[in-house]
């Protein structure tokens, strides 16, 4: 006779354990009930929408009936490519910026540099909304609102990648630096071919932290932005849900399951990077 | 990861570094592209703010004059800048509490477990990652009075129905619930970085003490060994919720009846939509200066989680 109860122990189920999942699985129903809700309207037809009751499926199929209203309505893929034009803009600068910036603070004695040092930590803590009115009016008077560069421009200088990569060009050992010089390399050489390649994992968890943060970002584009062709996914979004909403919540979630499909699918494949991104926002 | 989060001693160590044997000259053309954005993108614009706080500047007008502190006098006898203040205050009473408990338990219970922990991580991470408006249009159906789940759940039980977004005394709780929603799984990840720092040792010895009962052991040992850590997700979750602007700007627009306006949305009214450059700098004074103070706090605690 089989007995169950050796079997979950040997799962490592022990009561104590059962109860726990039972708890957390509890939790995570209502933590992803938002995104079960949206795919799912997204695949609804519009009158059960309005329908007084419960459903956990639709009870007629449409198809992409609603992702084909959604494309109608928005361009939405234009989106999209906005997000993925502004995130690399801004992450190939905040790199190429902050990587030279970063170790030269970790490995050079110049005069100024703990001045430069108390003024990233200062700047640490300043959110975009502080320089934003000045920036307005400068790109304002220089014409250049409304343009991928005023999208990016603010975001260029990332104090805390700054932060973070001189906290990890400090570990690195100064015997390989010296070994390194006595073979004739340049200083520009060393950094890029000998010192940046051991920081990929701390360069990789910033850049998927970096990417998150301006897919996500509505303040700026909200301020900058004008014409509907240069905007990003959440001022996209923003757009569609003020066009009529009332009728087509269908359509509404489609745009939004698509509008957050990339990052949620680059999530899935790179949770490690994800999880260490935040880890190290702890210094911040 | 946990030797990030747990800090360096800042220049602690004073050591010779490579530099000194070298020109110095190419460290500052290492250091020069990010000094310039930082002068003209941080620095400058901060300065221009704090002065224009000064003057009664209106976007597209072609002078202005030095008004002293009356934009600050003028803000002190505004009705709409101190709603909005308490409203952001009320928003971060409710979220900072609620995400920090909730990141705090599901860190400690997932970190119990033997099997599952990688699922229940992406499950409750997976909302910090999401495009935040739009799933704001999701919670707004979500909590739509009539078509709901919510409150379709609400009448299955025999609760009156709630119009979430259309009642001024429920709006900002609403509002927190997609605060904490958001904020949770980041904190999770924060308190889960503290529970691998905690020696296992300590648990061995208070099993020795005679400790067996987890939630006797949560207290005894977790929890206190947690403490910089929890001071830490406290301010940081503070800092966040202090910054509430997309949800407000998507979902409610401050209304029902200004219910729901908060200090970053009334900024950016008076700013970029009145253009009234003078009132939204001084707005923006009183908004960096709060969060500074919750900076500096912050330092303070990271200094002291060094000496842990």
């Amino acid at each position: 006779m089989s007995r169950p109860g050796s079997f979950f122990m040997r799962m490592g189920l022990t009561p104590g354990q059962i109860a726990m999942h039972a708890f957390l699985l509890a939790c995570a129903f209502a933590m992803l009930f938002p995104f079960y809700w949206m795919v799912l309207t997204a695949f609804r037809p519009s009158q059960e929408v309005f329908s007084a009751t419960f459903h956990w499926l639709p009870q007629t199929f449409v198809g992409f009936d609603n992702f084909r209203e959604a494309f109608a309505k928005a361009p939405l893929l234009r989106f999209m490519a906005n997000g993925a034009i502004i995130c690399s803009g801004i992450l190939a600068v905040q790199l190429l910026t902050a990587i030279p910036c970063a170790y030269a603070l970790a490995k050079y004695e110049f005069r100024g540099r703990n001045l430069l040092f108390a003024l990233v930590l200062f700047a640490l803590c300043v959110p975009v909304q502080v320089p934003a009115l000045p920036l307005y009016m400068g790109l304002a008077f220089t014409g250049t609102l409304d343009s991928y560069f005023s999208l990016m421009l603010p975001f260029f200088l990332s104090v805390f990648a700054i932060f973070l990569f001189r906290q990890v060009f400090r570990s690195f050992p100064d015997d390989i630096i010296h070994a390194a010089r006595l073979d004739g390399m340049g200083e520009m050489e060393i950094l890029w071919r000998v010192v940046v390649p051991s920081a990929s994992p701390a360069i990789a968890a910033f850049a998927v932290f970096s990417i998150t943060a301006h897919w996500n970002d509505l303040y700026w584009p909200l301020i900058v932005v004008t014409s509907p062709e240069l905007a990003p996914p959440p001022l996209g979004m923003m757009y569609f849900s003020d066009t009529d909403l009332g009728s087509s919540f269908g359509a509404l979630m489609a745009a939004a399951t698509l509008l957050t499909a990339p990052l949620t699918i680059l999530f899935l494949f790179a949770q490690r990077h994800f999880v260490q991104g935040v880890t190290m926002t702890g210094v911040k | 990861m946990t030797m990030v989060l747990s800090s360096h001693p800042i220049g602690r160590t004073p050591r010779r570094r490579l530099g000194a044997e070298i020109a110095p000259s190419i460290a500052y053309w290492f250091a020069t592209p990010s000094i310039i954005l930082l002068v003209g993108t941080m620095l400058l614009p901060i300065v221009v703010m704090i002065a224009m706080s000064f003057t009664d500047y209106e976007l597209g007008a072609l002078d202005f004059s030095f008004v002293g502190f009356d934009n600050y006098v003028s803000l002190w006898g505004d009705k709409t800048f101190w709603r909005s203040l308490l409203n952001t205050a009320y928003y971060v009473a409710l979220v900072v509490p609620a995400s920090v408990i909730i990141g705090l338990v599901l860190a400690v219970m997932v970190n119990g477990l033997k099997r599952g922990r990688r699922f229940y991580q992406i499950a409750f991470f997976l909302p910090v990652t999401s495009t935040l408006i739009a799933m704001a249009t999701v919670w707004k159906y979500l909590l739509h009075g009539k078509i709901g789940p919510v409150n379709h759940l609400l009448t299955a039980i025999g609760l009156p129905g709630m119009e979430f977004f259309g009642d001024p005394s429920l709006v900002m709780p609403a509002l927190a619930i997609i605060g904490v929603w958001s904020l949770a799984g980041f904190n999770m990840v924060l308190f889960t970085a503290g529970l691998t720092a905690i020696p296992q040792e300590l648990y061995e010895a208070s099993a020795v003490d005679g400790i067996d009962n987890p939630i006797e052991r949560f207290f005894t040992v977790t929890l206190p060994m947690l403490g910089p850590t929890t001071m830490f997700v406290i301010i940081t979750t503070s800092i966040t919720a202090f910054k509430v602007f997309d949800t407000v700007a998507v979902l409610t627009r401050g209304g029902p009846q200004g219910a729901s306006d908060v200090l970053l949305y009334v900024n950016y009214l008076e700013g970029f939509q009145y253009m009234r450059i003078g009132l939204a700098s001084a707005i923006t004074v009183v908004f960096l200066g709060i969060i500074l103070l919750l900076s500096l706090v912050q330092a303070k605690v990271l200094e002291r989680k060094v000496h842990y």
